[in-house]
């Protein structure tokens, strides 16, 4: 008997009545989140659950929302049970003065390097993370370049000297 | 107690240190790209490791937060630049199913032709290649021509060779002309032959089986832990493979076999990404049977009918309206995206490769992920 959708969402319910909340299902992927203290419970109740089996991390990253107050910043959890085959999203939000999300580490080895790498792009802190430290950009950096806060250079500017292109100067087009 | 354990009671510059340590890299000819790893080694055993990546990280996720769909399609080439088609091509499904944009059959099939010729290109780089690092060369010469007549099919489907940039959301940019045709049936009839002499050179061969038999060995438990996935999973002995549990492209019209070794060690990877080519060549004869039995007005389909995102084609845009406004649109970003959130994944060359894309509603994407098989363990 497969799992559906509807099974996962009856039985995270029975577990955690009011904490996990958000029910969508986009795309056909169950959808849900929680607040961040109870990350790991929920996670561990995914992981042990003779049912749910949702044993293997797909992928791990974070989005930054900066018109939410208070919780700016998400990460979110894709999970595929794969004995049932059936991927579902969990996500957690954070306040982005005080990111702390605590690490899933113990749970799936394979979050060690997207927590290192989240935090280098977004700046959360996992907590009980065994080695976190930024993993793609240098050690020195002192700010989080994958937040909103940091816009891609505009296209269209003109100030911008090109003149080692062989396109004219900056007053090429004046 | 593990010789890593050992070592953390000792103190700094200890005389009872039974490691050594060694700097490898970050530009080192075997580790095939650049990155640091300063190893703590027993003899020849590894026993201890810290990695420096992102000497050439590219942060593409940031740029792709600015740039139309389309334009994202070339950064997928550089994720993987051994077998690009399978990066574009799930990339351009990732759009077409939050587009909610329905393919033709016939360019589902030879999506597949194209997919598993990358898959085919991406895995004789990586076997012949161990040969290279075991002291073979032969193999590696001997293949690379067929690797060449790859390229050539893609030379003639898309222009160009190694980053492809092929296909466009919504099908292909032109239709397969003859010539890609008899090529690729030139590379069906000589390669099986090929693929076994290559094997008659490592498969039993004494000096390759020493190098390589239980080296890197994990067991499944492990190795799903890790976030393991592809021909390294499935040499460890777990049968996942994308194609067969979320089939996409209609991968669930065509027979195949999904090969699994035991011990999870370099001798299994090898032996799994070589039955793999097995499979991929059988995967593009069943898919190009499937073409050709397509028939006139049939035969000349190569892209969905979706004119707001399929780039119209250049006699079009100077003559008709609509294909002009359509051109414009699209060449200049302003088509937007309908809300939402889409995760999809295709089998890469070396694993799960799955694009996570978040969409509101503008032009476009609001955040991309990439699931990058390899980064991940």
């Amino acid at each position: 008997m497969a799992l559906t959708n509807e099974q996962i969402k009856l039985r995270l319910q029975e577990k955690f009545p009011e904490e996990v909340t958000g029910f969508e299902e986009p795309f056909g992927m169950l959808t849900f989140s929680a607040p961040k203290e109870l990350n790991l419970k929920v996670l561990q109740f995914l992981y042990d659950d003779t049912e749910l089996k949702f044993q293997f991390l797909t992928t791990l990253c974070a989005v930054h929302y900066p018109e939410k107050m208070g919780e700016e910043l998400t990460v979110v959890y894709h999970l595929h049970n794969l004995v049932d085959n059936v991927r579902i999203r969990f996500k957690v939000t954070t306040d982005i003065e005080k990111p702390d999300v605590f690490t899933i580490t113990n749970i799936y080895e394979a979050a060690n390097w997207l927590e290192r790498e989240t935090y280098d792009f977004y700046g959360i802190n996992f907590v009980g993370h065994p080695n976190l430290r930024r993993i793609l950009n240098v050690e020195e950096m002192d700010y989080f370049p994958m937040r909103k806060e940091f816009p891609l250079e505009d296209q269209t500017r003109r100030d911008k000297d090109d003149e080692m292109f062989g396109r004219g100067g900056s007053n090429f087009f004046n | 107690m593990s010789v890593v354990e050992h070592h953390k009671k000792l103190p700094e510059g200890s005389i009872e240190k039974r490691t050594t340590t060694l700097n490898l890299g970050p530009t080192h000819p075997a580790t095939h790209g650049v990155f640091q790893n300063i190893l703590e080694v027993d003899g020849e055993r590894i026993v201890d490791a810290e990695q420096t990546v992102g000497y050439i990280h590219r942060a593409f996720e940031k740029i792709a937060e600015r740039r139309p769909l389309y334009q994202i399609t070339p950064l997928t080439d550089r994720m993987n630049y051994c077998s690009s088609p399978i990066n574009n091509m799930g990339w351009h499904m990732t759009c077409e199913k939050l587009l909610g944009i329905t393919m033709p059959k016939r360019v589902d099939y030879l999506r597949i032709i194209i997919m598993e010729l990358a898959r085919i290109a991406d895995h004789l780089i990586c076997n012949s290649v161990i040969g290279v690092d075991t002291g073979a060369f032969t193999g590696f010469l001997y293949v690379m021509q067929y690797r060449e007549l790859i390229y050539e099919i893609w030379e003639e489907v898309c222009g160009s060779r190694l980053t492809t940039n092929i296909g466009r959301i919504g099908g292909f940019e032109r239709n397969f002309n003859d010539i890609s045709f008899r090529k690729l049936e030139k590379f069906l009839n000589e390669y099986p032959a090929v693929l076994k002499e290559f094997e008659n050179l490592f498969t039993r061969n004494r000096i390759f089986m020493e190098r390589t038999q239980g080296v890197g060995g994990i067991a499944a438990d492990r190795a799903l832990n890790y976030g393991f996935t592809g021909p390294n999973l499935r040499a460890a002995g777990v049968d996942y493979d994308v194609r067969v549990h979320s089939p996409y492209s209609s991968y669930d019209d065509l027979e195949f076999e999904v090969p699994v070794g035991k011990t999870g060690d370099v001798y299994d990877r090898f032996l799994v990404r070589n039955e793999e080519m097995r499979q991929s060549l059988s995967l593009i004869t069943q898919a190009y049977q499937k073409v050709q039995e397509f028939k006139g007005k049939d035969a000349e389909v190569f892209h969905a009918d979706t004119p707001e995102y399929y780039l119209p084609e250049k006699e079009d845009v100077y003559t008709k309206m609509e294909a002009l406004i359509y051109h414009f649109k699209i060449i200049m970003g302003e088509t937007v995206m309908p809300a939402g959130e889409v995760y999809h994944c295709v089998e890469g060359g070396n694993g799960e490769l799955g694009f996570y894309l978040i969409s509101d509603g503008g032009r476009t994407p609001y955040r991309l992920h990439f699931r990058r098989p390899c980064f991940i363990y």
